[in-house]
């Protein structure tokens, strides 16, 4: 038996083991966000079961080499399978938790059971003094070698679900290669390779279809590093990090990337400010994460802000998430400022205000409850709550993506009874991106723009309005709640691009 | 705890009830699961006892004197107190067995919210007349009117998007008729049958009556769509060659929905009425449906605001009239406590079915009336269950209204449905429906009341849980309503027949009002009649007032 070989086996199954508890961990922490609390949890189950393992072993009494080919071959299918295991139970069923401590356990006791088995192996034709050392020699460089490969090499190059196949093979692989190692010891070893084949094989059809099953998981919605992940009553929240600085996703469609949003924000609300009347009052519908709030601040005769947002989880990440309250500015805690959760139609139907400017920032309309805000029962609402000189904006999608939805917008506001000026900007992590004004007449402009924008300037807002023919006007039908032709348009015309 | 374990027998009931593919994915289902509490809510079963036994004792007097006496407050007696005091007249009784007003369109409200008790929405009128816009206009549900008098409604009380949605072999799709996986020829019979159906819209009698309208009172009596009324709907479908099975499904699932029937039960006039009687043909649509969280308990309350405090008498059983010179004797009791009650009416508007009046007319009762036996009433369970989420399942997403393909029941209804956004985790209201068509009605009754509780939950568990299995855990509460006769059946011939004619008539100064005369349950027959009634009462009583019909 050749020995150096055995440790080099050790030193595999060492590392296979700690990426799987990586895996496990990274993943809770990119599903359920608060890493802390989901890498020592797992990676607490996951000791205790070694532990498990451990003590179990001393129930195998015969055909040890055996127990440690099939225990090998276990490890590879359920170490192997766990991401996209995890992901699929994520996305399709409610028992997330219980699949991950589940296989977390079964893991761990797996592999606790594998040192124990080839130490007693191996105890006959080593020293015992010399097999500790060189044993816990290599579990030790093992989980080294895991640590460093994981965040550096793994994750970024190969993605979870990759890495879990790919050290399910060399687990599969050890086993494999057992069989040869340990033949004088083993009593049918045809079968055994029969077994580890099969294991190689499922292992490898999976590692083929690992893209597609990437695509169905939330792992290849984000390119970046999750850095906060959380499931409030109404959507998931995500927000990663990566070279272009952070991001906030709701349900998985980008909100903001904080090197450009400052081009969306100042689009979105200087134009509106530039024609009302007075800008005394504003009302912020939707925009939770405080960017859109910090513009209208910039305006020193803002007296009250009121920013609705359904979601108290945005709210709180807008002034509690350190870097997003920078970039916001702490504009939420501003003693102008008044936040609150509520419906947003509710909240058009029940007060009784009036204000002079009306920043709309909803995400796109992609389902039937979001359809709803874009509705002329929405805008019929809107209106009553508007000043006869004041001036709203409606963040509208993109014209160039989903022309014939944005122009909906447009013509669901002139059913609403609107006077309307539709315009545009480009966005980089977004595209082409579309807004539109509404007034209960033309407004002229009557103000400056504030100090200190990057982006829009005096001569560059009368471009904004120029349509290029792609995406020039469409003719479409008027929104309404009983009929929510917009979630159609968009979702229609997404699908193309995506 | 105790745990729901399915008996042979459960299984058999769930079957017979509720079809083989339930009863199949309930029997699949081994895992035992609590029971979800709640209860039985109907009460007025004891009330039909005693009025069968004619048991109740008569008043003796003093009788207390009223110019008009109604007797019940469903749409129908509402809407007639609705025209007596839009008319000026003060001294009307309103006499209602139960304690609250609404009959057969009750509607309820717990700590979620309000559901309906029965009827839940109303097709918006195709023009600007009649009583029923006159309603709509006072309760602010209409927006406008444009230039051809076509109403525009109000947007958040149109039902909204999605409307409708059907549950398939595991996975929701839009809409009710079942487009997936439909065949080039199941898609030509749709489309033929939509064509023959827009004929029948805009089909026009010699005087310009529609064919098929609303009420069915304003319908064209002419023989060449009338003769429709001898046919079923199932046996029209064989002679126009739709085989389509998809199609079946659609009509059979129309007739059950609207009339408790099936397609071999129901007159085809009828059946074909429920797709006509909404469009003008030629392009006009109705612009939707008119729903509120407790259904058409809105209107009933907008109905009801027309009767004062002091007119009512509820919780009061009227058990026998009396007709006699200047008036008609009014004897009742009050449920409570079981004192009688008595008036001395110079009109009555009895406002209740066929089969009560033939109970409560003393001349009827010695000899039953011929026309009695020509009105028959499909039973209907309707179920309110309250869940800690709202239903999502596979596919097209939560619906106002949400269809089960392969089980009898017609699914359940979104109480919340108009409200604003939803939260994912919120709690809702589903108001599931069942109506017994496909047994003889009387055995559906026997079957309706002899099962209690426990196997209505086994039942309304059973159907709801194939496409939510999630509701094993999100289920908090569920209340059971049985209609005894839920639903005036349009059965072959009581459409044009003789005998709806003659229960119209008034006898003496007794009018009658309620959505059977009509043939067919629904609230603008219900209101039609009892505005009617209530004119011909002003009649009587020589006061000249304009029609509103
Ligand atoms: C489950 C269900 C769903 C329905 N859905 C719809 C729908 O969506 N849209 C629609 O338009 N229609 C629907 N309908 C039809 C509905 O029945 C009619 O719309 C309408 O409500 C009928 O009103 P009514 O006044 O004619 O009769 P009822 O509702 O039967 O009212 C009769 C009233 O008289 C009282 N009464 C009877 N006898 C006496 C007596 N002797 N003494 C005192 N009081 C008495 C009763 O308690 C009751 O309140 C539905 C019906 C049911 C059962």
């Amino acid at each position: 038996m050749n020995r150096s070989l055995l440790f080099v086996s050790v030193l595999v199954i060492a590392t296979c083991g700690l990426v799987y508890e990586l895996i496990a961990s990274t993943l809770a922490s990119y599903l359920l966000g608060d890493s802390v609390t989901q890498f020592s949890t797992v990676i607490g189950v996951y000791l205790f079961a070694m532990g498990v393992g451990s003590w179990l072993s001393r129930f195998v009494e015969r055909g040890l080499a055996q127990r440690f080919v099939e225990v090998e071959l276990a490890v590879a299918l359920v170490g192997g399978g766990c991401a996209p295991l995890l992901f699929a139970s994520f996305t399709f069923t409610d028992a997330f938790r219980v699949v991950l401590y589940g296989s977390v356990l079964v893991v761990g006791t797996l592999v606790g059971l594998e040192i124990p088995l080839l130490l007693r192996i191996l105890k006959d034709q080593v020293r015992f003094k010399e097999l500790v050392s060189q044993v816990l020699t290599f579990d030790y460089l093992g989980a080294l070698a895991a640590s460093l490969l994981f965040p550096l090499l793994l994750v970024p190059r190969l993605g979870l679900v990759r890495t879990s196949l790919l050290f399910g093979l060399l687990n599969a692989a050890v086993g494999l290669w057992s069989t040869w190692l340990l033949a004088p010891v083993l009593p049918a070893v045809e079968r055994l390779r029969v077994k580890a084949v099969v294991v190689v094989a499922v292992l490898l059809v999976g590692f083929g279809y690992a893209d597609r099953m990437t695509a169905w998981s939330e792992e290849g919605v984000y390119p970046d590093e999750v850095v906060f992940a959380r499931s409030s009553p109404y959507q998931r929240i995500v927000m990663t990090r990566g070279a272009r600085g952070f991001s906030l996703f709701l349900n998985g469609n980008l909100q903001f990337t904080s090197v450009d949003e400052y081009r969306y924000h100042e689009a979105l609300v200087h134009p509106a400010f530039l024609r009302a009347g007075s800008v005394r009052r504003v009302l912020v519908l939707g925009g939770g994460d405080g960017l859109a709030v910090r513009e209208a601040l910039r305006y020193p005769e803002v007296e009250r802000v009121t920013l609705v947002d359904l979601d108290a989880a945005i709210t709180s990440l807008a002034t509690g998430y350190v870097e997003l309250a920078e970039l916001n500015g702490d504009s939420l805690k501003d003693a102008r400022v008044e936040v609150r959760n509520e419906d947003a139609l509710r909240f058009l139907a029940e007060d009784t205000g009036l204000y002079d400017v009306v920043l709309v920032d909803f995400p796109d309309p992609n389902n039937f409850s979001l359809g709803k805000l874009y509705t002329t029962r929405f805008y019929g609402l809107l209106k009553k709550r508007l000043a006869p000189d004041g001036v709203a904006v409606i963040q509208s999608t993109s014209p160039l993506f989903a022309r014939r939805s944005y122009w909906c917008v447009d013509t669901t506001l002139k059913a609403a009874g609107f006077w309307t000026e539709p315009y545009h900007a480009l966005v980089p992590s977004f595209g082409e991106w579309g807004f539109i004004l509404a007034a209960h007449t033309e407004r002229p402009h009557v103000r400056e723009l504030p100090q200190g924008l990057r982006f829009l300037s005096r001569e560059l807002l009368p471009t904004l309005t120029l349509f290029p023919a792609d995406m020039s006007p469409l003719p479409a039908e008027v929104n309404r709640l009983n009929n929510q032709v917009l979630v159609h348009y968009y979702e229609e015309e997404w699908r193309r691009w995506n | 705890m105790a745990t729901v374990e399915l008996s042979l027998t459960r299984r058999e009931l769930i079957a017979s009830v509720l079809g083989a593919a339930v009863a199949q994915s309930a029997c699949k289902d081994t895992q035992p699961r609590s029971p979800v509490p709640g209860a039985i809510v109907d009460r007025a079963v004891h009330a039909g006892h005693a009025l069968r036994e004619g048991s109740l004792p008569l008043h003796t007097g003093p009788f207390r004197s009223v110019d008009v006496a109604i007797v019940g407050a469903g749409v129908a007696g509402l809407s007639a107190a609705w025209r007596l005091a839009a008319a000026g007249v003060q001294d009307v009784v309103v006499c209602e067995l139960e304690a609250h007003e609404g009959g057969t369109a009750r509607g309820g409200r717990n700590h979620v919210g309000a559901f309906p008790w029965g009827a839940h929405y109303l097709p918006t009128p195709l023009h600007d007349t009649g009583p029923v816009m006159r309603l709509l206009h006072e309760l602010g549900a209409v927006e406008g009117v444009d230039a051809r008098g076509r109403p525009h409604f109000a947007e958040h009380v149109l039902i909204s998007e999605p409307e409708e949605r059907l549950f398939f072999k595991g996975a929701w799709y839009e809409g009710l008729y079942l487009r997936a996986g439909a065949s080039a020829e199941d898609l030509a019979q749709l489309a033929r049958f939509e064509s023959r159906m827009a004929a029948f819209a805009a089909a026009r009698d010699a005087r310009g009556r529609k064919a098929f309208a609303v009420p069915v009172a304003h319908s064209s009596d002419d023989g060449e769509w009338t003769a429709l009324d001898l046919l079923t709907m199932a046996q029209w479908m064989a002679q126009a060659g739709f085989t389509s099975r998809r199609l079946q499904w659609l009509v059979d699932y129309a007739c059950r929905d609207d009339f408790g029937t099936t397609p071999e039960s129901t007159s085809a006039w009828a059946g074909v009425w429920y797709f006509a009687a909404r469009q003008e043909g030629a392009g006009g649509r109705a612009e939707g449906y008119l729903s509120w969280p407790e259904g058409n308990a809105r209107l009933v309350a907008q109905l009801a605001r027309s009767v004062t405090p002091r007119q009512w008498l509820r919780s009061t059983l009227v058990h026998t009239l009396e007709p006699m010179d200047g008036g008609c004797r009014v004897h009742a009791v009050d449920t409570a406590t079981g004192a009688p009650v008595g008036l001395m009416a110079r009109q009555v508007v009895f406002c209740g079915p066929r089969f009560v009046a033939a109970r409560v007319l003393a001349p009827w009762r010695k000899a039953p009336p011929a026309w009695l036996s020509a009105f028959t009433y499909a039973p209907w369970v309707v179920a309110n269950l309250t869940v800690s989420a709202p239903p999502q399942g596979r596919g097209f997403p939560l619906a106002w209204d949400n269809v089960l393909h392969e089980s009898r029941s017609l699914g359940y209804v979104v109480a919340g449905h108009q409200e604003e956004r939803q939260a994912r985790n919120g709690t809702c209201v589903l108001t599931w429906y069942y109506p017994f068509a496909d047994t003889d009605p009387r055995a559906g009754r026997t079957r309706m009341l002899s099962a209690g509780y426990e196997e209505w939950e086994a039942l309304v568990m059973a159907d709801l849980l194939r496409p939510h299995p999630e509701l094993a855990h999100t289920a908090e509460r569920l209340e059971v309503m049985r209609w005894g006769h839920a639903m005036v059946r349009p059965t072959p011939g009581l459409l044009w027949g003789e005998a709806r004619r003659a229960a119209q008539a008034s006898v003496g100064a007794v009018h009658f009002a309620h959505t059977d005369l009509g043939g067919i349950a629904l609230f603008e027959e219900a209101n039609h009649f009892g505005v009617r009634a209530a004119e011909s009462a002003l009649a009587d009583l020589g006061r000249k007032v304009e029609s509103w019909l």
